[in-house]
């Protein structure tokens, strides 16, 4: 293998693969990334892949092939050298027989790196991914930034640990007619639900629950794309290809809950409020209190909001947003939330914010005023 | 020297001693006196209270204790160490109806009265002196004799600054003693070995010796730097401790550190169905037990011991605090899947820890719509038990045989801390 690459296409491809390749350790070749050079005609590519077998990444990079190979070389230590060498220097890979060290030239500077064999490291079998759609970039990084933030960490209910992407009926309230699709989260604390029109090809497929780490790979090549991206599917694969990237994941094998049924119906007690008031000052009253279990107090009055947190060691704090700042025409009502679950919901929300809550103990519903598209639940906590 | 005010010769006196106001007292070999005291026949002879003849015993007294009788021991060494002992089937009832009186007897003396265990309790005796115009020495020292004349068993009592101190005191001259740990504590605790310090078991001994600690002396030497380096991350609170610092307060709401129940078997059982069985009947009563007391168990604690008396614990907190029995039951099985590799087991229990408080059980969880209909269902049985008995309605899976015949050996039982 011999080829010339630029610094740069390499190094943002080597950030890709590099997040996804097994950092604890326990198949040493895991950590390595694959470096394929192909002849492709008249243009040559270089072809990056690394897994950790619940999640494969490649990526095609132009390079400048002088002789076809392919090897594999650790991931995080490549990503390294290549972060540190001069921008917009050439980087040159040469590697003389199957099991000779790689060697990296840019500039004055040379490296020989071991390699282990590319026959040796495991490929993640898809099987064949019978469901195909096209997604907006800039729709698919909606629903999954709506919904991420909601995603449980708790290993013991698997189930929770992902996105459950499936198709489901419009909501009376959303904007769509006939089904959306659909990405909802929960940890049990707060539940998000976006959805959005049902891209075509997608009607037939099985709810799945994405992972998390998978998630937030995905997430990470849709900050540069703004075309659409492909995802293809089964029961137990899903396939995401993002211009030159193909990120593939084994899906969680698992029964995401009834969810519809926790989401309130009837809350009729309306607060409307403006995004960046209300976010602020929950920052604000929240300060006082480091204690992520302390909740923030909200009171509420005819169109009078006040905000309060204490803490018996630091102190207390409060705000109000009164009349022309919040809008509120119910029964007076006192509830309590943890800080961070609000700022979470309201980081997603454009300009107001629309609770519905039914009572001090209730689950309280959460919309952004101007876009039906995307709903939250929030449990209380005791005030 | 003799006391001027009524010439007997129990005395205490310690230089801070009307300075210090932080007091541990601690019933000496508590079920064992409750029950030579309702059978006066029984004082001179060695006593323990301990269930059935694959139990362990639960209190020994001092004439058992020295024959070598000790608490937790197995039934059949105890009786091989003592075979003239007289065991007795434990009353927790009434040992609860004393250890009630003996808190009412702390609580007229401070607010700050933090119940340990059933026959243990820290007190905070600050600024009281002036409402008993005594200070907290006389106090204690009339609370043991209160405790003595009405209850008729006896106490030790541990007199310092903090909580760890008076612990250690308390376990100075007991039974029936009265010690002082004023500022000479450091000093005292140098000199001792660092299983002295509560908390610190065989285990935790044997790591210490091996990085060449043997002494509390040795641990105070440490910087909070060389603590942490030497000893990981616990290392620099084993150093304050060793020192005979704690600033932990005392604080009568939190009094329950853990509700369990357990029970041990006829025979031992081995298999996943066997032990589950067993386990669905403890969560049941474990539910049952933290709903009378209106608490909720944030996490769940699995106990099992093997035919060769080989503990095992193993706990999982638990998403949201509980005291559903088939929450309880759920978490409770992973637990005890993950055990069941042939091993014979003679006892399996299962406790709530960290004890939340009741209010806070069975919230609406957005992850678990079907939790409503669990929470009434669960409601219905305990309305129908209520009116007709334990026996008149129950889950299937509680019913078959049992690893217990039909003598129940377990025991829920309440461990305040």
């Amino acid at each position: 293998m011999k080829l010339k690459v630029e610094r740069g296409t390499l190094l943002k491809a080597l950030a890709h693969v590099q997040s996804v390749a097994e950092k604890r350790n326990t198949i040493p070749i895991l950590a390595n990334v694959v470096l394929s050079a192909r002849d492709a005609g008249a243009e040559g590519e270089l072809v990056l892949t690394a897994t950790d077998m619940e999640i494969a990444v490649l990526e095609r990079i132009k390079a400048d092939i002088a002789r076809p190979g392919a090897t594999t070389v650790p991931a995080a230590m490549l990503h390294e050298i290549v972060r540190k060498l001069p921008d917009g220097a050439t980087v040159e890979l040469s590697q003389a027989g199957t099991d000779a060290p790689l060697a990296l030239r840019a500039g004055r500077f040379a490296t020989s790196m071991n390699v282990l064999g590319v026959e040796d490291f495991p490929s993640m079998s898809t099987g064949t991914l019978p469901h195909r759609f096209v997604i907006q970039g800039a729709v698919l990084r909606a629903l999954v930034d709506r919904t991420r933030f909601a995603i449980s960490t708790e290993e013991t209910r698997y189930y929770l640990n992902g996105i459950y992407l499936h198709v489901a009926a419009a909501d009376a309230k959303s904007l769509g007619q006939g089904p959306m699709l659909r990405a909802v989260a929960t940890d049990g604390h707060r539940l998000a639900r976006v959805e959005t029109e049902l891209p075509e090809g997608a009607a037939e497929m099985p709810g799945v629950i994405i992972p998390r780490k998978t998630v937030l790979e995905l997430r990470k090549l849709l900050d540069e794309i703004e075309d659409g991206v492909t995802v293809s599917l089964s029961e137990t694969r899903i396939q995401f290809d993002v211009g030159d990237i193909t990120l593939t994941s084994k899906l969680i094998d698992g029964t995401f809950p009834e969810y519809e049924r926790v989401i309130p119906r009837d809350n009729a007690s309306i607060l409307r409020v403006g995004k960046r008031d209300f976010a602020d000052a929950v920052s604000r009253v929240a300060a006082i209190s480091q204690e992520r279990s302390r909740p923030v107090k909200l009171a509420l009055s005819k169109n009078l909001l006040v905000l309060s947190a204490s803490s018996p060691d630091q102190g207390t704090a409060s705000e109000e947003l009164d009349e022309g700042r919040a809008q509120y025409d119910a029964t007076p009502l006192e509830i309590g939330f943890q800080a961070r679950y609000l700022n979470d919901i309201t980081d997603q929300i454009d300009k107001d914010v629309e609770f519905a809550f039914s009572d001090g103990n209730a689950p309280t519903l959460v919309r952004d005023a101007g876009n039906p598209s995307a709903l939250y639940v929030l449990m209380p906590m005791r005030v | 020297m003799r006391c001027p005010r009524c010439g007997r010769s129990r005395l205490v006196a310690h230089p801070e001693l009307d300075r210090l106001a932080v007091a541990h007292v601690d019933c000496d070999a508590f079920y064992c006196s409750v029950e030579k005291r309702d059978r006066p026949e029984l004082a001179d002879r060695p006593v323990i209270v301990g269930g059935g003849s694959r139990g362990v015993v639960s209190s020994a007294c001092y004439i058992a204790r020295m024959r070598g009788v000790r608490s937790a021991m197995p039934m059949f060494t105890a009786l091989a160490a003592c075979p003239d002992a007289v065991v007795i089937r434990p009353d927790f009832a009434s040992y609860a109806r004393v250890a009630r009186s003996l808190r009412a007897m702390m609580e007229a003396l401070t607010p700050l009265v933090q119940p340990l265990s059933i026959d243990e309790a820290v007190l905070d005796l600050s600024g009281t002196e002036a409402l008993h115009r005594a200070p907290p020495a006389v106090m204690l020292a009339r609370l043991a004799a209160r405790v003595e004349a009405e209850e008729r068993i006896t106490v030790s009592i541990g007199l310092s600054s903090n909580r760890l101190l008076a612990k250690l005191a308390a376990g100075i001259d007991k039974p029936r003693g009265f010690a002082v740990l004023g500022s000479e504590a450091p000093h005292w605790l140098a000199a001792r070995g660092v299983r002295t310090l509560p908390g610190i078991g065989p285990a935790q001994e044997r790591a210490l010796v091996a990085r060449g600690f043997t002494t509390l002396g040795q641990l105070q030497a440490l910087g909070p730097r060389e603590a942490q380096s030497r000893l990981g991350p616990d290392g620099p609170a084993l150093v304050l401790r060793a020192r005979g610092i704690d600033t932990r307060r005392i604080d009568p709401a939190r009094e329950t550190k853990s509700v369990s129940a357990e029970t041990t078997f006829d025979r031992d059982l081995r298999t996943l169905p066997a032990l589950e069985a067993e386990l669905w009947r403890l969560c049941e009563r474990l539910g049952a037990r933290l709903r009378d007391k209106d608490l909720a168990a944030g996490g769940v604690v699995l106990k099992l011991k093997t035919a060769a008396f080989r503990s095992r614990t193993r706990t999982q907190r638990l998403h949201a605090p509980t005291r559903l029995p088939d929450t309880l039951f759920a978490t409770a099985r992973k637990l005890l899947a993950r055990e069941i590799d042939g091993t014979e087991f003679r006892l399996i229990g299962i406790g709530a820890a960290p004890i939340r408080p009741g209010a806070e059980a069975d919230r609406a969880d957005l992850s678990d719509p079907a939790l409503p209909r669990r929470v009434a269902t669960q409601q219905a049985i305990d309305a129908l038990r209520l009116r007709f008995g334990a026996a008149a309605v129950g889950r299937g899976r509680g019913l078959g045989d049992t690893g217990t015949g039909g003598a129940r050996t377990g025991d829920v039982k309440t461990e305040p801390r």
